[in-house]
């Protein structure tokens, strides 16, 4: 009988964290679904809820890229604002009875995933080959895929989307066309971030910071000029594109977040996130242990531009407005400030940051300062940024994790007896001061 | 043999060969670093590669493991042409090395720190990795056992949980050098393991050497400073001087070649003797 209860505590012990944060997760969503459904939480704190998570989805990708990888990027504000100027095109053109930009988006990104695939495995076939010519080489593939698309598959394909999607319902059609746009968002955002990151990733660290706030300027720019230089005249340039659908809710955003959470903490807890992380630790053993550190690098980088175009969608269906403005490159510095504030390579402190960030700098602070005292607000958290960098340089949770993202787990239906890897696990804990004693 | 000493049985002469560099020079803008290099490794080897600081030992190193591509040569490990692939490749195909200065991912677990270099043969992909699929938790498991065995084998396992760059340098270097084995190498490179070591801690490294030599079936090119780890070890040696090698035989005839010795202690110490 006390064998039971004894492997009963082994069981919880195993699944605990992952469980915890099931419930915890669920718990926050039902909570703010009730309030949202009962109007305690009215549109402007719904405003600053949703804006808050695609703060904290952006400075994810960006504690994956710095933290994680040890790539300093500024660009993040400019995959944001690809991923939320795409994905607003695809719906603002689909209200309007123009499926052009879904089918093109879609199908586009589909034919450069194939075209990439083609041109990977040529250029595999050749030995030193230079940085130049690959990035060309993934450059011309990407443009054709996406004259192919255009010129050829959105003719023959463009009335037959429309009319399939709409033989569904149009609320759920409309749910479909959402997601999609989403995807199609992101997958943009991922594939400039690759097409940028090729040649840029060579250069080390701080001279790929410097690069990526170029990569976000030139967004600015050509979204300033959208309906000039650019063939949007639905994005209206530097006045800003307005009639976007409203069509982000909770359910979208939360699971949009928890799925980012997720991916992150697999990736990260896997053999391909260690490679990802010995990168950061030193570039040329990290090669001469066999790790492919330009694969890793591009990998954890696109995989955090990914996760900037997905918060950019949320975030342009949520204010169903857009304005290059909002993307400038001092902007690009917010994830940056979030992710450092919350501690390099702590998913926990970027999460719980992220929403501090905006609750209190867009949502609190803006209501509870006197009238024309908001201005306030940008001496008041330079000063706190400043402290913290005084009084506890590693960021609010340093290396902390809450005990689901902190481990790979044995797997859920294995027997308790095999405990290896719980035993393998680093607490935190002991991490800082071990670090603490070797410095 | 060219790269080879003439004085080696001809017993020996019949093992495979593991790796050949054949007149591999190269540059650093206009400064000839490596001149005509030579050598030619077999299997179960321990050979060594001295020479006074900047002779280009190094060099040849960064050289074998695609650090640097050699302006003009050939390097073949096992009958693969080396010259132009990229270092990861290299280490891929059986090539494992250690640093002169050690270089271990000083902030990650002494653990992980073995786990990352069984990368490449982790058997399970990316997309595994994000769905956490079965064989996930199958290979990570395998992988992390194979991990703690190799620790075992080094003395390491009941620090595997401590933070690399926390142990005392003689078990940082012991390490990297299982670190380096993980992969299952044929040739190991160690470059100048014994820097920073007092003579017991060398006394070990000594042991070591030849334990990982018979117990992994490695060839073994060391980089030393050390006369005395390097003729206590080494079957045979190549000198370097200059970017070109100026001598090369048995540990006793390198010791009383006056070229050599004219290398590392001047003109005046050969005139003296």
């Amino acid at each position: 009988m006390g064998n039971t209860t004894l492997e009963g505590s082994r069981v919880s012990k195993r699944l605990g964290p992952g469980l915890y944060f099931l419930l915890g997760a669920l718990a926050f969503f039902l909570l703010v679904q009730v309030l949202l459904m009962l109007g305690v939480i009215n549109n402007f704190w719904r405003g600053i809820i949703f804006w808050g998570a695609a703060i904290t989805i952006v400075a994810l990708g960006l504690n994956l890229i710095y933290g994680f990888n040890g790539q300093f990027s500024l660009g993040q504000y400019g995959f944001y604002a690809i991923g939320a100027y795409a994905s607003a095109d695809i719906t603002y053109r689909w209200t309007r009875e123009d499926p052009s930009a879904l089918v093109v988006v879609l199908l586009g990104v589909l034919l450069v995933l194939l075209f990439y695939i083609a041109v990977n495995a040529l250029l595999r076939r050749f030995y030193g080959i230079t940085v130049m010519t690959r990035f060309t080489a993934y450059l011309l593939a990407t443009i054709l895929a996406f004259f192919i698309a255009v010129r050829f598959l959105l003719p023959i394909t463009g009335s037959l989307v429309w009319n399939m999607l709409n033989l569904l319902p149009k609320a759920i059609s409309q749910q479909v066309v959402f997601f999609l746009a989403l995807v199609g968002g992101a997958a943009l955002a991922g594939i400039a971030s690759f097409l940028f990151g090729i040649p840029v990733l060579e250069l080390g660290s701080d001279y790929f910071g410097i690069s990526t706030l170029g990569f976000t300027i030139i967004i600015k720019v050509l979204l300033d000029n959208t309906d000039t230089i650019l063939p949007f005249a639905e994005m209206k340039g530097a006045r800003g594109m307005v009639g976007i659908p409203r069509w982000t809710t909770w359910p979208w955003v939360f699971f949009s977040l928890v799925l980012v959470i997720l991916i992150m903490r697999n990736l990260l807890h896997s053999s391909v996130g260690r490679s990802i992380v010995s990168v950061r630790e030193d570039e040329r053993a990290a090669q001469l242990v066999g790790i492919d550190v330009a694969y890793a690098k591009i990998l954890a980088f696109v995989v955090g531009s990914v996760f900037a175009g997905l918060a950019g969608g949320i975030r342009a269906h949520d204010l169903a407005f857009l304005h290059p403005q909002s993307f400038n490159f001092i902007q690009s510095f917010n994830p940056l400030i979030i992710v450092i504030f919350g501690g390099l390579s702590s998913m926990t402190g970027t999460v719980v940051t992220g929403f501090l960030w905006i609750v209190l700098l867009e949502g609190a602070l803006r209501l509870w300062l006197p009238q024309g005292f908001e201005t306030w607000r940008f001496v008041v958290y330079p000063l706190i940024l400043l402290l913290m960098m005084l009084l506890r340089p590693e960021g609010l949770f340093g290396k902390y994790e809450i005990g689901f993202l902190r481990q790979s787990l044995p797997a859920p239906w294995k027997k308790p007896e095999d405990t290896h890897e719980e035993a393998s696990s680093v607490e935190p804990a002991k991490t800082r001061t071990s670090k603490e004693v070797a410095g | 043999m060219k790269g080879r000493p003439d004085s080696l049985s001809p017993e020996v002469e019949e093992h495979p060969v593991v790796l050949e560099v054949e007149s591999v020079t190269h540059f650093f803008g206009n400064l000839r670093a490596v001149h005509n290099f030579d050598i030619v490794l077999r299997h179960g080897e321990l050979v060594g590669l001295i020479g006074p600081n900047g002779a280009g030992k190094t060099t040849v190193f960064n050289l074998i493991t695609g650090v640097y591509r050699a302006s003009k040569g050939s390097i073949r490990f096992r009958g693969a042409e080396l010259v132009g692939l990229p270092s990861h490749e290299i280490i891929q195909m059986g090539i494992a090395r250690t640093f002169q200065n050690i270089r271990l991912f000083s902030d990650l677990s002494v653990l992980d720190n073995v786990r990352i270099a069984y990368h490449p043969h982790a058997g399970y992909n990316l997309l595994d990795s994000v769905l956490r699929t079965p064989r996930f938790y199958e290979k990570e498991a395998e992988m992390t056992r194979r991990a703690q065995e190799f620790l075992d084998i080094f003395g390491l396992v009941e620090r595997q949980n401590d933070i690399a760059g926390s142990l005392p340098y003689g078990l940082q270097r012991r390490l990297e050098i299982a670190r380096a084995l993980a992969a299952q190498p044929r040739l190991l490179i160690l470059d100048e393991p014994a820097a920073g070591m007092n003579p017991q801690e060398i006394d070990q490294l000594l042991d070591l050497i030849n334990f990982i030599r018979d117990r992994f079936n490695l060839t073994i090119l060391l980089v030393e400073h050390r006369m005395r780890l390097v003729m206590n070890v080494c079957e045979w040696i190549t000198v370097m001087d200059f970017g070109e090698v100026i001598a090369r035989g048995l540990p006793e005839e390198v010791r009383s070649n006056p070229g050599v010795v004219e290398a590392y202690l001047g003109r005046q110490a050969v005139v003296l003797r």
